[in-house]
Order: C-alpha cells, then structure tokens, then sequence
C-alpha cells in the first residue's frame, strides 16, 4: 500500500520549471532514495511535500489525505517530519528541548493549563520526557542532553535532527542529506540507524543523497531525477546502471 | 565544583534546579519582603521603580527575548494599560476588578494591532511598531474626552483587599503590590517557559522553517506571543501610572519604548534573568549618575553643573559596550561567572563561545 503519492507535479519559479510533471509513489514501510546531479529539484520535491512551495499542478496524497489542502505547520499532524539539507535546529536551545519541540505536534495542553502548570501539564511533560528519552537512547545522544546546540559539533547537530524529527512520532520521515558533511564512521552510523528505524520503529523513510554507498546500502527503491523530471525507478542497481542516470551525470559519449 | 546528579525526569520539569537554587531565591524573596522595613522611603520608592521596569521588561522579553520579534512600540502598550486601568476605576470598578481587566484588553489590542505585522521580521517590524508608539501621543491627545488629553491624568488610590494604597502615601504597602504582581507574573512566565507554548515561542525565534515542519503554526505563535507580551506591558503600565501619580500623552513616549529595549538586551536576551537585571541597571542609573556626578563635583572642588542628556549618553555608551563584549548581556556574563566557579578548575575560556552561523531567520541579535 503506498504512503505517500505524487501525480503530475509540477513547480514552476518564474520561467524555470524547477519540478516537471513528476509522479510516484512511496510504499508503506519501505526505504524509499532520491537522487540526481545538483538542481535537479530534490530538495524542492521535500519543500513540496512540507507545503514550503504550492505546486502548479498536480496532487500529492499522504496515507488518505490531500496534502495539499493543509498548511505547512498542518503537513506534521498527519505524521510526515523532516530533516533539513542545511541543518534547522534551534541553536540557542539545549539538545532536549530541540528534541521536546519535536513532541509540539501531541499537545493536548493549552494557554491557561500551562500558565498554572496543571497536573495535566505535568503528566503530559513527563511522557513527552520519557518518549524523548528513548530517541536520546536510540541515537546515543546521552552525553550532549543539556548541551546549547550552537556549541554542538555538525555531525551530532545532523543526528540531533534526526532525533527532533523521530520525536514527533511520524509515519514517513524525510531525509534531506542525511549524510552530507559526515565523516565515513558517522555515515555508517547513520545507515544503521536508517535500517532500525525502518525495520524497529516500522518508519516509511524518503530520502535525498548523494553518497551511492549509503543509498545502494539501505534503500529499497530508487528515483533518479535530472531538471525536475524522472530519469529512472528501481532497485539501486538498476538505477545506477541506468543509461539515461550516466548520461545524466556523466555527459553523452560523442 | 558542584554537580547535579540527576535521578528523576521532575529535576529538569521542576524550575529550580536543586535544593541549594530554590533556597537562594527564596531567601532572595524574604530579603525583598523585608526590605521596606531596612531601607528608607526614597530607596523603597526606587526599589519599586526597578520592579515596574522588570515587569514591563518581562512583557518584552516574552515577544523579543523568546519569540525573536523586536518591538519599539511597546510604551503604546504601556499607556494603553495605563489609562484602561485608571478609566476602569474613574468609571467606579474596584481595582481588584480593573487591573486584570486592563491587561487583557491591552494583550487582546497587542494581538488585534500586531496581526498585520506578522509578516514582517527584524528591522522592518521594529519600524513598523515605531508608529504605533508615536501614534500613541496623537490618539491620547485626540480621545481627550477618556484620557484628560494633554492636561493629564492624575492616579488615585486604589483599594487592594480592603487597604487604601497610594504612592505617596503608603510607599511600602505599594511596594508589596507591585512585589507581588511581579513574583506572580514571573511565575506564570516560568510555567510557560517549561511548557510546549514555551518552547514553540523559542522554535519560531531560532528557526520558522523548522518550527513549521515540526507543527508549529508560526503566525499563530507570534499573534500569541503578540498578545502575552503586551498584557504584561499592559500590566506593567497600569502599575506605572499608579507610580508616577500624573502622566499624560508625554509619559509614555517613544523614547521608553527604545529604553525598554536597551534595557532587556543589557540585562540578557532570551532570559528572565534578564529582564530584572536590566531594569536595575535602568532603574539605578539616575540615582548612580546623580550621586556620582556629587562626589566629583566634591573631589574636585567645584559646583555640580547639569550636563543635559548624561544619563542617554552613558547609557548608551553601556549598551555599545555589552553589544561589542557581551552580547549576552548581564545574565550571559553572570552565567560565565557561575560556571567558572561551578567547575573550577575545569572552566574552558571558549565554552560559552558561539558558532558563526548565517542568520536563519531575521532577528534581533
């Protein structure tokens, strides 16, 4: 059963047509990568998904529903969270109240409950605490807990957000980079916890990278896009192995 | 070196820290509660001025120092509390009944007034509610009929639980009331701070991007921000008109909006603490200047001569100081200090420094 569907998108900036007339669908439970040279409209298909950008035409569904009546603070409370290419954490916050936010979506508290911090208030913050905890375990973010983030070095502040959007309790999980910028051990790291977090937490994960290994190590299924439209679906190595995916990223031999 | 061992999720929901920090502002409160009793009438009538500027500063803090919004019209919201207050009474309410009346309204007005700003963002918002605070004179003059125009208002004494309270003449039964509208406020401020309205006002400051993709509807957030802020302010004015005794549509100008500012990013942006340091600093300065400006007319011998704008121009120089060396303010310096002593001798010079980063989104900083 897919997820997640796009049909037909289309994104226009003026006269570029940054996303054109993409479809395709993500299945439940699967490990889902998108990749392409530089500009190809990766991150913009995210920025789509988050309600960032309004599509010219087309229809995205996620599990049922038209994502695209919603606003984008509206996109979370169906359970899709995300990561960002260039990390968007909240810097002059410590790790556990980054990942606390994450929890914003399960409030069940208001203004005049938390003024006099109600019982209620309180059960609900011990809960979030305790599910907050579990990701810090998860990721092994213990020693950073009560640390500011602007002090944080970039490869835990990538884990980090990560970790702020599995605290949201989603269904889909985008991965914009996931392991840009992260030296060889961290990107090992971080293939395992893709895997547990797909097979563990039962995640549908949709991800945008570059490194092949990473992709051709955890994902499912492939996409490869050139200027905003479908180059190839399938397996890794059908992708890679794809004509129009080298012609694309390697020029046409003359 | 002192360290917390943490055994219970309550140690970081609960406001203090441990044992030691609740006994220290407690004892901070009973020295407070004794103060009318040490200190003389004037240094009590001081005393009070800091703790009116502490609550307008808090009302700041909550739109600037955790929403990340910058605002120079806060003294319209101060006015705007001021007279709905004292109009209420004129009007035969009690004030009991008039003074929590008088912030709502102002943080009902703050929320309606703002919404059109929420677009805006850094310079172009504190612009934008610059006019509001120099519209604030016009309206005052123009709705002369409610607010005694130019001529003024005088504040009379208000009954609080059955006891007659007035500036003058019951400096320390006043001083309690403005004491305790502020420790209850602070409260109210800490429980929001710990709870997710909090953490969603410090998410929309640091990134609105990423508040969004976490559920956080931005605009949402800052209209309640908007409205929270200016309560406080509006709260804050009230008690300020009952100070002054008389104001006008000059009491409230455009030059206490921008002193509230300076005075909140003194004290430390993004900090209750701050808050209540800067309103010392603002609260002590003249008295500080005055004396001083005494001792070095009788060290050198000659008469003291008014310098006209003194106070501005230190406080000004201050400010370019603590943007320059301690952006953080007076809190960041203080927790530098306490840090040092807490882990001595393991305090590192670069602990507190921060990482150069492009600004995310447009803010006050």
């Amino acid at each position: 059963m897919s997820i997640l569907e796009l049909d037909n998108v289309t994104l226009k900036f003026g006269g570029l047509t940054a996303v054109n007339k993409l479809s395709f669908s993500v299945e439940q439970g699967e490990v889902f990568a998108i990749v392409g040279p530089n500009g190809a409209g990766k991150s913009t298909v995210f920025n789509l998904i988050s309600r960032f950008y309004d599509p010219y035409e087309g229809s995205i569904r996620f599990d049922g529903h038209d994502l695209l009546k919603q606003k984008a603070s509206g996109v979370a409370s169906f359970g899709v969270a995300r990561t960002f290419q260039n990390i968007e954490l909240f810097d002059h916050a410590s790790v556990l109240q980054n990942l606390l936010v994450g929890r914003h979506r399960h409030r069940q508290s208001n203004f005049l409950s938390e003024l006099f911090f109600t019982p209620s208030v309180k059960r609900q913050e011990m809960q979030n605490r305790q599910l907050v905890e579990e990701i810090i375990d998860f990721l092994d973010l213990q020693a950073y807990r009560d640390k500011m983030i602007a002090g944080l070095p970039y490869g835990v502040r990538k884990v980090v957000e990560v970790g702020r959007a599995l605290a949201t309790d989603p269904k889909l999980l985008l991965l914009d980079e996931p392991a840009s910028g992260l030296s060889v051990e961290e990107t090992s790291d971080m293939r395992w916890w893709i895997d547990d977090i797909r097979r563990q937490m039962g995640i549908t994960v949709l991800m945008v990278e570059h490194d092949m290994g990473l992709v051709s190590g955890v994902s499912d299924r492939v996409l490869a896009l050139a200027d905003g439209a479908k180059l190839a679906l399938g397996t890794p190595s059908e992708v890679q192995s794809h004509p129009a995916v080298i012609e694309a990223y390697l020029g046409k031999a003359s | 070196m002192r360290i917390i061992f943490k055994t219970d999720y309550m140690q970081d929901i609960r406001p203090w820290k441990d044992g030691y920090q609740l006994s220290l502002y407690l004892l901070l409160l009973l020295v407070m509660i004794a103060a009318p009793f040490v200190i003389d009438d004037f240094y009590l009538g001081e005393l009070t001025n800091v703790f009116v500027w502490a609550l307008a500063g808090l009302g700041l803090m909550v739109l600037t120092g955790h929403t990340g919004q910058a605002s120079l019209g806060h003294a319209a919201f101060l006015a705007l509390g001021c007279y709905i207050n004292i109009i209420l009474i004129e009007q035969g309410l009690p004030f009991m009944v008039a003074f929590p009346i008088a912030g709502v309204l102002t943080g009902v007005i703050g929320m309606v007034v703002a919404v059109p700003a929420l677009r805006l963002h850094g310079i172009y918002l504190a612009i934008a509610t610059l006019a509001m605070s120099i519209l604030v004179d016009d309206i005052i003059v123009l709705t002369e009929p409610w607010t005694g125009g130019v001529g003024g208002k005088y504040a009379p004494s208000v009954n609080v639980f059955g006891v007659m309270i007035d500036r003058w003449g019951t400096p320390r039964e006043f001083f309690y009331l403005v004491l305790g509208v502020t420790v209850i406020v602070t409260l109210g401020y800490i429980n929001l701070l710990r709870s997710p309205l909090g953490r969603s006002f410090i998410a929309v400051r640091d990134s609105e991007v990423s508040a969004q993709a976490m559920g956080i509807d931005v605009a949402r957030t800052k209209a309640i921000s908007f409205a929270i802020s200016c309560g406080i302010t509006g709260l804050a004015g009230a008690l300020m008109g009952l100070f002054s005794g008389a104001f006008n549509n000059e009491t409230f100008s455009v030059v206490i909006s921008i002193q509230l500012l300076m005075m909140i990013v003194i004290g430390g942006l993004g900090s209750i603490h701050g808050a209540f340091f800067g309103a010392i600093v603002v609260g002590f300065l003249p008295q500080f200047l005055s004396i001083s400006k005494e001792w070095v007319g009788g060290v050198f011998g000659s008469n003291t001569v008014a310098i006209p704008g003194l106070e501005f121009g230190i406080f000004g120089m201050i400010l370019i100081m603590f943007i320059l060396f301690e952006p953080m303010g007076i809190y960041g310096r203080w927790l530098k200090i306490r840090t040092f002593f807490e882990l001595f001798p393991f305090y590192r010079k670069d602990m507190f420094k921060r990482q150069k980063s492009y600004l995310k989104t447009e803010r006050l900083r």
